[in-house]
């Protein structure tokens, strides 16, 4: 029973990551159909923000405050990433949208580029960070314990999808990124500045990448492939969840996360990402846009 | 007419090409003689991939799977020939007391040859027939295959008792009785793959002028309405991915040959996107311009990766960034500049504006 | 009414929609329709934006799956069942708003694809066009105006050259009905009237059905109309009936009808 317990605390804590991965990438690929395959990268720029700022917090600033260091990495990671977005959609992505197929292969080259950047940078090797001493040990109820960690980065995952969602659905702004991502012309017509609207919401999607990238480097260790290893399961939970559905990013990064862990301990890892990848190409027999997908003539392809 | 002087264009680069490679023994050392073999191994790879991509439209990101499938079944024939009846080194490392089931067929070269095509062709029909059969939309395809490619890499680097694990399948000795490092060899070596190329360009010159091909092209200009013309657009693109897949799996056979060793490092994402780079640089659509790009791409790497390595991963991603943004015809495309440099001084009709809008898909239509 | 009845007995019966409802999601797009159309019979539906003209033309050639009743096909053929291509091979040939022609092969290599007949995988690859069938194919290229462009490719083709050579790949597969949505949208007069000819031309062998808004164009060329509101049907018969009903003109011709230059 309490492995069971486990297990699904871990696959849930596989999906959170998953989620804040898979978040950003939802909402640029629905709404200006761009698949942004340097989002990985992203996600490394947040964890190496992080490793920044917590050597700067080790070499400046007292030892009491080092701690702190998780919330300065936390807003900066966000905002390093999103600033790399924001320049990378000025100069590149703005020319890619609405074009999948050619977005998907420069921004793949774009994520050879920052990696090679992250190496001449950092370093090849893989580099440590230190998670905050109140992050250390875990919630213990009964016989099982809850890694603090982990709950700590389910709690910012379900931060982030909260934000989102306020974000979209409760604001003129949020509006605004709906009525483009359903009808980009009719939006245009009703005044909404489109490119505006593009370009701070890849720059969100790259901050949230950035965020999930300042939660891995609690869990594990760090280096210029750390994108590669999330890249392609986070596109896996958008396409099982469905393009452009805050929902159905929710639902892949669970059916994803939860079903890849569960498959994992129940075979080995290897034959568990085999599986999860059957259920995932069996489920698309039925639902071949993903299972929220939002569907509409103005979509027609 | 246009389409005349392009196939003309086409028949000369390719001749040009081939003298170029046949004659190469004669003027370069055998070492380099060999990595023109490993790239005319890739060259050939990079023609399947065009009849996918540049052709009919399906951007295949995971054709190392395919590559790797071929070339592990005739690595698996080389390891056996090379143990010579007793167990492989490296099952004996992984504790292996005899061979599994599945390898004891591989002695049979008749055999690891026709699986080299037989193996790749059932995935690949497998993996079309859900896909295409289910209209999954084109990027979905693309991104699925990524992850073929990543699991197959998985699969391999997690059985190292059966597949060698990370460290792949090197070490042979023989091919056929003969032995692999004797220069006679690989001299032959270098002529089959050649002669591979020649005759897997040609079948596919044909496809690409009859009507079937026309299809191709018109499967990837506009799916539906294929439909709507009466032709079902699954059946087609299932048979040339499958096509594909056969070439691919040629292409990885003939590369452990020349190379003398595969491992995942060849089957996974990286390499399998880098394909598609090929592909893209010499000029998708053309069939001669995948065979250049690959020829070209791969000298440059290996050049760069003699002098300067770490300049190779920034020079291939803004190549990727460069060639998709501003030159989708890739190098092909670059003997048509002086015309339309001419055409840009020519303002007239709305009739020849429209044709400069769309240039690149007449371009595409050299073979 | 009775003027159908009367086509009924002349000519055959191509097709039969049958108390058809079609819905996405919860949105009923189209509600308990029915009509027949006869052979050599130019069919408009017409009606505002939105009513379900293009919906139905969907259905029909199965781009759209329908929730309540049967479309038949010449008596025989329910082809709601049907995958695109079959209910292309089987004789309707269906016509987009949007010019959807092949662009990256010539205009010739486009013709071709549509008039052969066999798609096996064999036949597209080894097998060439009969002579009966490229004398045919060079009739309607002679026929939409386009022979002396054959070796073209269509992206040189003005937007109403577009338009036929669409049209003439659909006629290259003999269809037995055609279903035309917006065919002289965005042309000018002198087109509009080429491809109302071209219409004439083509009755004579096959049912036509157009979705139109030139309500001119349809005056000139229909047999008879389909007037649809809200995903039903308001009122059915000839042009100058349907324009005296006063129904259809508080809905639809009262507020102005569009009229091209």
């Amino acid at each position: 029973m309490e492995t069971l317990i486990m297990q699904i605390f871990n696959g849930f804590s596989v999906s959170s990551i998953l989620l804040l991965a898979a978040l950003g990438l939802a909402i640029t690929f629905g709404q200006m159909g761009i698949i942004n395959m340097a989002h990985g990268e992203f996600i490394m720029i947040g964890a190496y923000t992080t490793y920044v700022v917590q050597n700067l917090f080790r070499t400046y600033l007292p030892k009491n405050v080092f701690d702190m260091y998780c919330i300065a990495a936390l807003f900066l990671s966000f905002l390093v990433a999103a600033l790399f977005g924001t320049v990378l959609e000025k100069l590149i992505i703005r020319h890619l949208y609405g074009k999948p197929a050619e977005s998907l292969l420069v921004t793949w080259g774009i994520s050879l580029i920052l990696q090679q950047l992250a190496r001449s940078i950092f370093g090849a090797p893989n580099v440590a960070v230190d998670a905050p001493s109140f992050l250390e040990n875990s919630l213990k109820i009964g016989t099982i314990s809850f890694s603090y960690k982990r709950l700590f980065i389910l709690v910012i995952a379900i931060c982030c999808l909260v934000g989102v969602y306020v974000l979209m659905y409760r604001t003129k702004y949020g509006r605004n990124i709906r009525g483009v991502m359903q009808n980009r012309d009719m939006a245009a017509g009703l005044g909404v500045n489109t490119k505006q609207v593009d370009s701070l919401t890849f720059s969100m999607g790259c901050g949230l990448a950035g965020l999930a990238g300042a939660a891995l480097t609690w869990i594990g260790a760090i280096g210029p492939t750390l994108g590669t290893n999330y890249i392609v399961d986070a596109f896996m939970s958008v396409v099982v969840g469905g393009a452009g559905s805050i929902l159905g990013t929710v639902f892949g990064s669970v059916f994803i996360g939860l079903g890849g862990t569960t498959f994992e301990y129940l075979t080995d890892a290897s034959l568990g990402k085999v599986l999860i990848f059957v259920c995932v190409i069996i489920l698309l027999q039925f639902k071949p846009k993903g299972i929220f997908a939002i569907s509409g003539r103005a979509l027609e392809d | 007419m246009r389409k005349k002087i392009n196939s003309q264009w086409t028949t000369v680069l390719v001749i040009l090409i081939f003298i170029f490679l046949a004659t190469a023994p004669f003027y370069m050392s055998m070492f380099r003689v060999s990595l023109f073999g490993k790239y005319i191994c890739f060259a050939i790879v990079a023609i399947g991939l065009d009849m996918i991509w540049g052709y009919t439209g399906i951007l295949s990101l995971g054709h190392g799977v395919y590559f790797g499938l071929g070339a592990y079944c005739m690595a698996m024939y080389l390891k056996l020939e090379a143990s010579g009846g007793a167990l492989p080194d490296f099952m004996t490392w992984s504790g292996l007391s005899e061979l599994p089931a599945f390898w004891k067929p591989f002695a049979n070269p008749a055999f690891a040859l026709a699986m080299v095509v037989v193996v790749p062709v059932i995935l690949a029909i497998i993996i079309g027939y859900l896909t295409f059969l289910n209209r999954i939309k084109g990027v979905y395809f693309s991104i699925l295959s990524q992850a073929l490619a990543m699991i197959l890499s998985v699969l391999l680097v997690g059985s190292q008792g059966y597949t060698g694990g990370s460290n792949g399948l090197t070490n042979f000795s023989t091919i056929f009785g003969k032995s692999l490092s004797a220069p006679m060899t690989k001299l032959v070596l270098f002529y089959v793959a050649l002669a591979a190329l020649i005759l897997i360009f040609i079948p596919c010159r044909f496809l690409v002028k009859r009507r079937i091909g026309k299809i191709f092209i018109a499967i990837r200009d506009g799916e539906n309405r294929v439909r709507f013309t009466g032709y079902n657009p699954a059946k087609y693109k299932v048979f040339v991915y499958a096509l594909s897949a056969a070439i691919a799996g040629i292409a990885g056979a003939l590369y452990v040959t020349q190379v003398g060793i595969i491992s995942p490092n060849e089957v996974g994402i990286t390499p399998s996107v880098e394909m598609i780079i090929w592909v893209a640089v010499g000029g998708k659509g053309t069939l001669v311009g995948p065979i250049i790009g690959a020829l070209g791409v791969n000298a440059m790497k290996t050049a760069a990766s003699e002098n300067f390595p770490e300049v190779w991963s920034y020079f291939i991603g803004i190549l990727f960034v460069v060639v998709i943004l501003w030159l989708p015809g890739g190098l092909i495309s670059l003997k048509d500049l002086p015309a339309r440099i001419k055409k840009k001084f020519h303002k007239q009709s709305e009739q020849e504006d429209n044709e400069e809008i769309i240039p690149m898909i007449e371009e595409e239509q050299i073979c | 009414m009775l003027e159908n009845n009367l086509n009924e007995q002349a000519n055959d019966t191509i097709l039969q929609i049958e108390d058809v409802s079609i819905k996405f999601g919860d949105f009923k797009a189209i509600s308990n329709v029915s009509t027949t159309v006869n052979d050599h019979e130019v069919r408009f539906f017409i009606g505002p934006n939105g009513a379900g003209k293009t919906t139905i033309l969907d259905a029909i050639c199965g781009k759209n799956k329908i929730s309540n009743g049967k479309i038949i096909y010449r008596k025989e053929y329910d082809v709601s069942k049907l995958k695109e291509h079959i209910i292309s091979d089987m004789g309707i040939g269906r016509k987009f708003q949007a010019p959807s022609v092949f662009y990256g092969i010539t205009i010739e290599e486009n013709m071709e694809m549509a008039t052969a007949r066999r798609h096996s995988l064999y036949a597209t690859t080894f097998l060439k066009l009969s002579k009966e069938k490229r004398d045919y194919m060079n009739y309607v290229l002679e026929f939409i105006g386009l022979k002396d462009k054959r070796f073209h490719y269509p992206t040189r083709l003005s937007h109403g050259e577009k338009q036929w050579l669409e049209i003439g790949m659909i006629l290259a597969a003999k269809p037995r009905l055609i279903l035309l949505d917006e065919p002289v949208a965005g042309m000018g007069r002198k087109e509009t009237e080429k491809t109302a000819d071209l219409l004439r031309e083509m009755k004579k062998e096959c049912a036509i059905v157009v979705v139109e808004h030139d309500m001119q164009f349809a005056k000139d060329v229909s047999d008879s109309v389909t007037v649809f509101h809200e995903g039903k049907v308001l009122d059915e018969g000839t042009m100058d009936s349907v324009q005296n009903n006063h129904d259809v003109i508080n809905v639809y011709l009262g507020r102005g009808g569009d009229k091209n230059a």
